[in-house]
């Protein structure tokens, strides 16, 4: 057992670094970690995330886990955390290719024709083109196999009719993966089919969705006689929710990877500037006892993101053990994010940076961990999945089972 | 980074994971609890022929000259087995302060017969409500003789020494005493977990000697206190990861409205929570193993983490087991209050969790975001 990098590791991150450096501005230690939530970008802000993208190809730094045929660099996920992690360490643009390069790209590797790997995963790791995810839909969304966005085989195309929604970045992005269903006579699971869809096809309309943080990162897509041709199909008629699952599991090693909310270093310097009692709230008690278990349970986050991380890299398939940091981290930061703000006394209700303290960081956050408590898998979801796939236990009663889809109850 | 354990440390595990299935049934544990014993003397003499006593004692003291990450892994597996033995005073305390702070004679000494397990050993320090504190000690030692109180004093029915921690002039010291000895009266209290029993111990001019220096006594006592909290902390975790077994196993099996209960989301998510409680607690629990056999000071902080992480998820489990199990988990038949007894005993052994984090604070505050 070994925390620290090996020789090999330690040179990587230095040459990492150095790259870094080349390119970016360092962050100051002594600000506020940044804001993590990254949606509130403009038209300069997504060409700026573009071009550090090429940036990172151009010189043999992007996609780094990716095969070199498809633009990557070959390596093991250890190596794309650390660049990851130096990278952290910088000021850098809007965070855009995290679904594209982290689950899609993976699940044309899995699943996609020849074609469509040379087609389409070089143009994808520089990140000139951008893609989305179109899988939620109003009525189907922890249960996904519930969707109804209709694809009709039209000669040599398919005709796509429906809405998906909570499609992150829909409205600048250039191509999307859609899960549809294309057969309404077959057990739920059984009648889907995935494709790849431009976005800027006619009959495509993407409207984005004003959050209660004011951001708006999530997108309603509606698709009127939208017409797919039959090559952008991506695994066989009724195959979809294998390759969704393909895209599903990329998902959780994605998020898996976060590790712990790192911001336990601002939370302390927030007790010594805030006043309890006439004294800095780090003298009080209770306020003390919070800070451990923030501290606690940051840390016990970010170590078991470096078990599965180091398992991995060893060869390990990764697991729904994974699960456990969005598990306990979202709701966390939700509580870290309150506990800050308790701090603040009437002040907390302040958001204007200009008097809040580390520039109203918490009260983003606040308002912003709801939504990460939903999305890629509620908070319930997840424990299914722990209960489940980790330890074992029976799965859900289903009233659905087996029942052609047209025939299940939706309620509407 | 690595953070496997090896082939090595794995398989001093399953050794002691086999051992212990066998020879540390839940019927012994039983047996110490509802006895008058002190504890199973059969499952000590082979716990020490295994020599797991001195796993991390140098060969040149008697030990297998293992290190902390074997030991960390069986210590995960006596606390799994709730083994009715006094591994936790004779071990973590007694040995690690004898062989932190012990003159070359008295390691020579003692600490061969500690590993064989010839001799038990223990630590006194608390004195009553209060402070959990070395530096608030106020049984005295004058250089050979103490006198005062120590309440509770975990063990020392079975043990033959006590290191304890005292006040000796304006300083704190360790000294070493004979607990057979003159001087020394012990009076076995009512304990929360009987399988692991505490004990009033009255010092009347009982000879003893210094352990290290005179007034460093303090200082070595949170080190080993740190110490002990990484292994207890493992001890936790493999009692409240049977919990959760056992749990799973009983919901399984027990059906109400036609289903097996484990089949309902209340009691799944409830089951994914204490799950994902025991994994953030082995997490910071292999930062702190890593801190401790390596003899980095980070096991200052890391202790804290994993005292504190440990404690609280062997008592959710616990808890939740009982709540689970339904009614029969209430009965004295039923082996779920020896867990539950377990793990608040464990939780208050070095003092509690809401004491280690404020322990943790006062660390932190010295070094994060200043």
């Amino acid at each position: 057992m070994n925390f620290d990098d090996t020789p090999q590791e330690a040179e990587f991150r230095a040459k990492a670094r150095a790259f870094l450096e080349q390119h970016l501005e360092p962050l100051n230690p002594d600000e506020v970690s940044p804001n993590l939530l990254g949606e509130r970008e403009d038209e300069g802000a997504i060409q700026k995330a573009k071009d550090w993208q090429a940036t990172k190809y151009d010189n043999g730094w992007a996609v780094l886990t990716w095969p070199k045929e498809y633009g990557g660099q070959g390596m093991g996920r250890l190596e794309n955390v650390i660049f990851n992690q130096e990278e952290g360490k910088f000021k850098t643009p809007a965070a855009i290719y995290g679904i594209g390069h982290g689950m899609l790209g993976p699940t044309l590797m899995t699943h996609g024709t020849e074609e469509q790997k040379e087609r389409y995963l070089k143009e994808m790791a520089r990140g000139q083109v951008v893609w989305c995810q179109l899988f939620s839909e109003p009525a189907a969304g922890s249960d996904l196999a519930g969707l109804r966005t209709s694809a009709v085989k039209d000669g040599d195309e398919w005709v796509l009719n429906g809405q998906k929604i909570w499609s992150t970045g829909a409205h600048f992005c250039d191509l999307g993966m859609i899960v549809t269903r294309t057969d309404p006579e077959l057990p739920k699971h059984d009648g889907l089919t995935y494709f790849i869809v431009d976005m800027n096809a006619p009959g495509v309309e993407c409207r984005p969705i004003k959050q209660i943080n004011g951001g708006a990162g999530f997108n309603e897509v509606f698709f009127n006689d939208v017409r797919v041709p039959a090559e952008y199909r991506v695994g066989g008629i009724g195959e979809g929710w294998k390759v969704a699952i393909t895209t599903l599991m990329n998902e959780r090693v994605s998020i898996g990877a976060g590790g712990g909310a790192g911001r336990t270093k601002d939370l302390f310097r927030l007790a010594r500037e805030c006043r309890k009692n006439g004294r800095p709230a780090i003298e009080d008690t209770a306020v003390r006892q919070r800070l451990a278990d923030a501290f606690i349970t940051s840390k016990g986050l970010q170590y078991t993101g470096y078990r599965t991380m180091s398992a991995i890299s060893r060869g390990a398939t990764p697991g729904p053990e994974g699960s456990i940091g969005k598990a306990v981290g979202a709701p966390f930061s939700q509580e870290l994010a309150a506990f800050a703000m308790e701090l603040q006394g009437v002040m907390g209700g302040v958001m204007d940076s200009s008097v809040a303290p580390q520039d109203a960081m918490w009260q983003e956050s606040y308002l912003g961990s709801p939504g990460i408590r939903i999305a890629g898998g509620t908070d319930e979801i997840l424990r299914n999945v722990i209960a489940e796939r980790v330890l074992g236990l029976p799965g859900e009663h289903r009233s659905d089972k087996g029942v052609p889809f047209r025939d299940i109850p939706s309620g509407s | 980074m690595n953070l496997e354990f090896s082939d090595d440390q794995k398989f001093v595990q399953q050794t002691a994971r086999d051992y212990l299935e066998e020879h540390a049934t839940l019927d012994k544990c039983r047996a110490v609890l509802e006895g008058s014993g002190t504890h199973d003397p059969e499952l000590w003499k082979g716990v020490a022929e295994m020599g797991w006593l001195g796993a991390a004692v140098p060969e040149e003291y008697g030990g297998a000259g293992l290190g902390y990450l074997e030991l960390v892994l069986i210590s995960q597996e006596v606390g799994r087995s709730l083994a009715p033995i006094p591994f936790s005073s004779s071990v973590y305390l007694a040995t690690e302060a004898i062989l932190q702070a012990g003159s070359e004679d008295q390691k020579k000494d003692l600490l061969g017969r500690l590993s064989a397990g010839e001799l038990i050993g223990t630590f006194a320090l608390a004195e009553g409500l209060g402070d959990f504190d070395p530096g608030t000690c106020q049984v005295s030692f004058d250089g050979s003789q103490l006198n005062g109180t120590k309440l509770p004093v975990p063990d020392a029915g079975a043990a033959g020494i006590a290191v304890v921690v005292a006040r000796e002039g304006e300083g704190t010291s360790l000294a070493l005493v004979d607990l057979d000895g003159a001087g020394v009266t012990r009076t076995p209290l009512e304990s929360f977990d009987p399988s692991r029993p505490l004990y009033q111990v009255d010092f009347e001019g009982a000879p003893a000697t210094r352990l290290g220096a005179a007034g460093e006594g303090a200082a070595v006592a949170s080190d080993v206190l740190d110490r002990a909290a990484v292994l207890l902390g493992y001890e936790q975790i493999g009692g409240a990861e049977r919990t959760l077994e056992l749990t799973k196993e009983q919901t399984m099996s027990r059906f109400a409205f036609g289903r097996p209960v484990a089949s309902f989301q209340a009691l799944k998510h409830r089951m994914a929570d204490v799950y994902c409680k025991i994994q953030i607690a082995l997490s910071n629990g292999y930062y702190a193993a890593w801190t401790l056999s390596e003899g980095s000071e980070e096991v200052g902080v890391a202790s804290c983490s994993t005292r504190v992480a440990a404690s609280d998820a062997f008592c959710l489990a616990t808890e939740e087991m009982i709540q689970m199990y339904g009614g029969v988990g209430y009965t004295w038949e039923y082996d779920c209050h020896l867990f539950y007894r377990r793990a608040k005993g464990t939780a208050h052994a070095l003092g509690t969790p809401d004491e280690w984090r404020e322990k943790l604070v006062q660390r932190l505050d010295k070094t994060i975001g200043g």
